[in-house]
Formats: structure tokens, C-alpha cells, sequence
């Protein structure tokens, strides 16, 4: 396991290094950041020369990576450049961004989790029943609907409700302009009323979406143990209901899904970039599209390889609990 | 397969061959079976009924359809009535119009991108899967490396330079709608081709391989006669679901303002363009969000009971 790991590990350093040529590639090929402002009036050629001396662009393609990755690897990600948006420091920014992501997509990931698989086991041993149809009906809708749309009729809804409970002489409780603020004031009620005002829409949000993918993950792999061989067998030799369907089959219906979370939260660290677009939260998602259409090649650079230093790690993590799991697979 | 519906099994055997009659029996058999199953699948049929109606409604909705999408002379946010049943969206044009054109282009996007990924993603994953060896790594590691960075990323930096036009006050490139659907298809493929890479793995060490092998065919007549049409349901299936998929991609890209541009149009789109308007005139923000949801819903009802009718393990309904 650990040799395994270790290679794992020495493996990922060539990968990372191929993607991020690739990553640079696609940055160059969103175009030049100067491109908008040198049409938006006319510029002296002085003017010009200075900006892209800035931008790094008037260096040719190879010239350019060799000297981004190097600063890279030494801790410089290097700043936006954009006129206008210039001299702000990428990684701290990235850094900034990556916190306001993880507080939103870790509390959403877990309670989607619990549920999936809660409503995910319940669908498989009542399977065919109205609340087995029930649940599949509304993962079904949910995996049909575009993201958007539920987070806008969300803000909406929130907007509803805070004129309701004005009219009722009560305070504006949902906000949708991103993570509560630093200054506090009032004690410890008032706190939590303005946590869970900022939390409660984007996290219902990203809940609905895991928890589709979740419940109908578990209920798969929970049908195909509760029909194992060894489950029947413990039956046949006695074995009460509640016990064979959660030591026998739910024990080691987990497994899989434990695989499938692990990826999928590797890859909600990149940003839930709807949901934070809708509900105003300055995350790694809205960090990365604001960078694409100002296109700022370092933030947009900086963003991929953070992505993917996490989805890598944690596709590494889920190979490791699996063979945890599961002792039958044998890593090296 | 050109059998398919003629009555063989009736027909007394032509005498110049048992084997092949025999064969076109049993294809036959095989094929109504699974739409035996199909049909049986209510959702499934429901989806296709309603897939087939969507299909017709934006292709050729606009030929029946009383006024032209271009027609912008009415009255601004019009709620539903009978001579507009949808209402009139922002800019004085009648939503049944508007919407038929807006499900065109997003039926358009899918089936380009669904068909392209799952092209790409069978050829590359059958070569791979197939003939192993640097080929196979090339290609698995390519896939790795584009499954690290997100591919909503991916598509809207690619899509960044087709609109540096539209954003700088000019008119968007026409045709852009098309441009986007490539770049859906082009990043789209990575899931079909893994899938199908395994189970060319294992398909090409089987007997039937071998022998096609002895008997002197050809690297691509084993992989495209012998081995591909054995994943037939997997990429049935796959290209189904990638419709589904890729409606939901475009229209998130589109509300990023990185996927299709006006003039051209699509569901999503539209939802972006009206986004503000949830509560005042909602009319226009929830006709193409339902559209949207009906696409995505039918197609997944397909996917899921084609799935079912190919899986010849599936107890559910009987063949």
C-alpha cells in the first residue's frame, strides 16, 4: 500500500507537468487579454509595448511557459494583467477564493451524502414501492434539470420569502450576496440567523444535484448486494432482516459509493461555478469564469492547476479506500 | 439486419444456405426481443412519444406555426392568451415562435455533440482497447490528463476566443451555435471512450476473435465487424444519454454568456436572456426551462429503457 502509494505519487509529478503545457496551450488559445483594449480607442504604440511587455505576450508561446513554470513551482503564480484589472496576485486571490469554496461544497457534500444513501438504501430494500418510484421520480427530474434554473427559482423563492416575513414584521432573512462578512455584530442568535440566511439557498442547491447522483448510486449497488449469494445465505442460516440488510448487504454496498464521493468532491473543490454565479459567491467557480472572460491567462492558469493537483489527489485517495475496503484489491 | 421485420422464419430455406437464413433468424429474434422489452418499458415509450413530438414540434413547427420568429411587432411581455398561447417575450415576438426556434438549435447542439463524442470516443476507445500497447497508452493517458482540469472549463475557455466579436459591441459570428457544438463534441468523448476500451479488452481475447483472426481478417474488419457490434447496446445507451448531457452543457454555458451568442439562439440561452424576468413576466423564463426539461427527461427515459431492453440479465419485464 505504501509503495503503491509512493508511486502513485511519482506518477502524478509527469502528469501534472504535461497538463499544465496542455492547460497553457488552452489559455493562449482564449486569445489575446490586449486584444478588447486596444480596440476599445486608439493607443500609442508606447503605450502598447508597455502593456504587453505587462502581459508577458510579446515573448514567443515556449518562452512564456518555460519562464510561468518556473515561477510556478517557486511559489510566484504570477498577477492578472488585464488593463484596468492589473497587479492583483493570483495566488492569494486563489487562496481566498479556495476558502469561500470549501465552506459552501463540504457542508452540501455531506449532508448529500447522508441523504443519498439513506433514501438510497431505503429505495432498494422497499424496492417498487411508492417510495422507492417517489425517489426515483425526483432524481430523475433532478438530473434532468438544468442547475441554473433551480438555483434562480431558489433566489427567487428566498426573495418571496423575505418580503413574507417583512410583511409579518419579521427581518430579511435570506441573503444571496455571497458568505456572511467578517464584522459580526449582535450575539450568538443574530450569527446564526445570518449563517444560515447565506447558506441555506446555495447549499439546498448543491444538495439537490449530489443527492440525485448519491441516492441512485447507492440504490444500485444496494440491490446488487441485497441479491448476493451471501446474503441469501445468511438469511438461509438465520440471520434476523435488520442484520443481514446492514451488516451483510449495507456494509459492503458503502464501497462504491465511497469511490464515487471521493472523486466527485476532488472535483467540487474546482467550484460549484453555477452556484456560486447565482448566489454571489466570490468561490473558485466564479473566480475561474470572471478569469475567462477578462481573460486573465494566470488566474485562469492558476485555477487549473489547483483543480488539478485536487482531482488528481483525490482520484488517488479513492484507489487507496477502495483497496481499504475492500481486501480483496491488491494495489500493486 | 436487412431482415429485420420480413417473415424468414415462414419462408421455406432458400437451398444455397442454411447457416445464413439461420443467422438472419436469430438476429431477427434477438433485435424484437429487445423491442419487445423496449415497448414494454412505459416511461421509455412515453419518452420516445414525447422525444418524437419535441423533434417535430421545432423542425417543423415553424412551417404551421401562424407567425414567423422574426415577427417582433407585438406588444412587449404579453401574458398567455389564445392568440398567443406562450405570451410575447422582451422584444415584442411571439414565444410559440421563439420557442420553436430556441429547441431547434438546443436539439440541433445535442444530437451534433452526441453523435461526434460518441464517434471520437468509440473509434479511440476501440483502437486502444484493441491494440494495446503504446496506442492504448497514448491514448488512456491523453484522457487522464483531460479528466483533470473540469470540462465546463475546458469548453468555456475554448468558446472565449469565438466571441471576442460579440463582446467588444459587434454582432456575434453567425453560426456560432455550430462552433459550440463542436467544442461540446470535441471534449465530450472521454466516459464512451474508457467504457468502451474495457470491453474491447476483453471482447478481443475471446474465441470468435481468434478465429476471425485465423481466418486472415483484416485489424480493421475484426474491430469494426466482429468486436464493435457486440458493445452496440453500451453505445446505444451512451449516445442516448450524451443528448441529455450535452442540452444541460450547453445551456449552462450559454448562462455563463461562453456558449451560443445572439443571433443565434437556444433554450438556455434564452433562460439567461430572461433571467431577471422569474417573477414579473415568468412566462418567458419557465416555457424554455420546461422545454428544457422535457428534452432531458424524454431522452433519459429512452436511455434508461434501452439500457433495460438491452441488458438480457433484467427480470423487470418479461420478453
Amino acid at each position: 500500500m505504501f509503495r503503491y502509494t509512493i508511486r502513485r505519487l511519482l506518477i502524478s509529478i509527469p502528469l501534472l507537468i504535461v497538463a499544465s503545457f496542455l492547460c497553457f496551450g488552452l489559455v493562449n488559445a482564449m486569445g489575446d487579454p490586449l486584444g478588447e483594449w486596444k480596440l476599445q480607442k486608439p493607443r500609442t504604440p508606447a503605450e502598447i509595448a508597455a502593456a504587453y511587455e505587462r502581459t508577458g505576450y510579446n515573448k514567443p508561446f515556449v518562452e512564456r511557459y518555460v519562464s510561468w513554470a518556473g515561477d510556478f513551482v517557486t511559489g510566484d503564480w504570477g498577477e492578472s494583467v488585464t488593463p484596468g484589472n492589473a497587479g492583483r496576485p493570483v495566488k492569494e486571490e486563489l487562496i481566498k477564493a479556495f476558502g469561500v469554496t470549501a465552506r459552501l461544497v463540504l457542508g452540501a457534500e455531506i449532508i448529500a451524502l447522508f441523504l443519498g444513501i439513506a433514501v438510497g438504501v431505503l429505495g432498494a430494500v422497499r424496492q417498487y414501492s411508492i417510495f422507492d418510484y417517489t425517489a426515483t421520480g425526483i432524481s430523475f427530474t433532478m438530473f434532468s434539470m438544468p442547475l441554473f434554473c433551480v438555483a434562480l427559482i431558489l433566489k427567487a423563492g428566498g426573495i418571496q420569502l423575505n418580503n413574507w416575513l417583512e410583511s409579518i414584521g419579521a427581518d430579511r432573512w435570506i441573503t444571496t450576496a455571497g458568505p456572511p462578512g467578517e464584522g459580526f455584530s449582535g450575539g450568538f442568535g443574530e450569527q446564526v440567523f445570518q449563517y444560515s440566511g447565506a447558506f441555506v439557498l446555495p447549499t439546498i442547491c448543491l444538495v439537490l444535484i449530489q443527492f440525485a447522483l448519491y441516492s441512485r448510486f447507492q440504490r444500485a449497488s444496494m440491490l446488487e448486494t441485497l441479491n448476493a449469494d451471501y446474503v441469501r445465505t445468511a438469511q438461509a442460516k438465520g440471520v434476523s432482516q435488520a442484520r443481514s440488510i446492514f451488516r451483510h448487504a449495507f456494509r459492503n454496498a458503502l464501497i462504491p459509493i465511497v469511490t464515487v464521493s471521493s472523486l466527485n468532491i476532488g472535483a467540487q473543490f474546482g467550484g460549484a461555478v453555477i452556484t456560486e454565479t447565482v448566489f454571489g459567491w466570490s468561490g473558485m467557480g466564479k473566480f475561474v469564469i470572471e478569469a475567462i472572460v477578462k481573460i486573465e491567462p494566470y488566474q485562469v492558469l492558476g485555477f487549473m492547476m489547483v483543480t488539478a493537483v485536487f482531482i488528481i489527489a483525490f482520484n488517488l485517495i479513492a484507489d487507496i479506500m477502495y483497496a481499504v475496503l475492500d481486501p480483496r484489491i491488491r494495489l500493486d | 439486419m436487412t431482415e429485420i421485420g420480413s417473415p424468414v422464419a415462414q419462408a421455406p430455406a432458400p437451398p444455397q444456405g442454411e447457416a445464413s437464413t439461420f443467422d438472419a433468424t436469430t438476429a431477427r429474434k434477438q433485435w424484437q426481443v429487445i423491442l419487445r422489452r423496449f415497448t414494454r418499458h412505459k416511461l421509455a415509450v412515453f419518452g420516445l412519444i414525447l422525444f418524437v413530438a419535441l423533434v417535430l414540434f421545432a423542425f417543423l413547427g415553424g412551417v404551421f406555426w401562424k407567425y414567423p420568429y422574426t415577427d417582433l411587432g407585438f406588444k412587449r411581455y404579453l401574458p398567455p392568451s389564445g392568440d398567443h398561447p406562450f405570451g410575447t417575450d422582451r422584444l415584442g415576438g411571439d414565444m410559440v415562435a421563439q420557442i420553436i426556434r430556441g429547441t431547434q438549435f438546443s436539439l440541433q447542439i445535442a444530437m451534433i455533440v452526441a453523435f461526434l463524442s460518441t464517434v471520437i470516443g468509440v473509434v479511440l476507445g476501440a483502437l486502444a482497447g484493441y491494440l494495446k500497447g503504446w496506442v492504448d497508452t497514448l491514448i488512456s493517458r491523453f484522457i487522464d490528463l483531460l479528466l483533470v482540469i473540469p470540462s465546463l472549463i475546458i469548453a468555456a475557455v475554448l468558446a472565449r476566443n469565438t466571441f471576442v466579436v460579440s463582446v467588444t459591441g459587434g454582432s456575434g459570428s453567425n453560426s456560432n451555435w455550430l462552433v459550440v457544438a463542436l467544442y461540446l463534441g470535441l471534449i465530450g468523448w472521454l466516459s464512451v471512450a474508457r467504457v468502451i476500451r474495457g470491453m474491447v479488452l476483453s471482447l478481443r481475447e475471446k474465441e470468435f476473435v481468434e478465429a476471425a483472426r485465423a481466418l486472415g481478417a483484416s485489424t480493421f474488419r475484426i474491430v469494426f465487424r466482429h468486436i464493435l457490434p457486440n458493445t452496440i447496446d453500451v453505445i446505444i445507451v451512451n449516445a442516448t444519454l450524451a443528448i441529455a448531457q450535452a442540452v444541460l452543457l450547453e445551456a449552462a454555458l450559454s448562462f455563463l454568456g461562453l456558449g451560443v451568442q445572439s443571433p443565434d439562439t437556444s433554450l438556455g440561452l434564452m433562460i439567461s436572456q430572461n433571467k431577471n424576468e422569474l417573477t414579473l413576466h415568468p412566462w418567458v423564463f419557465f416555457l424554455p426551462f420546461v422545454f428544457i426539461v422535457l428534452i432531458s427527461l424524454s431522452v433519459n427515459f429512452i436511455g434508461d429503457g434501452l439500457r433495460d431492453a438491452f441488458d438480457p440479465r433484467q427480470k423487470r419485464v418479461k420478453a
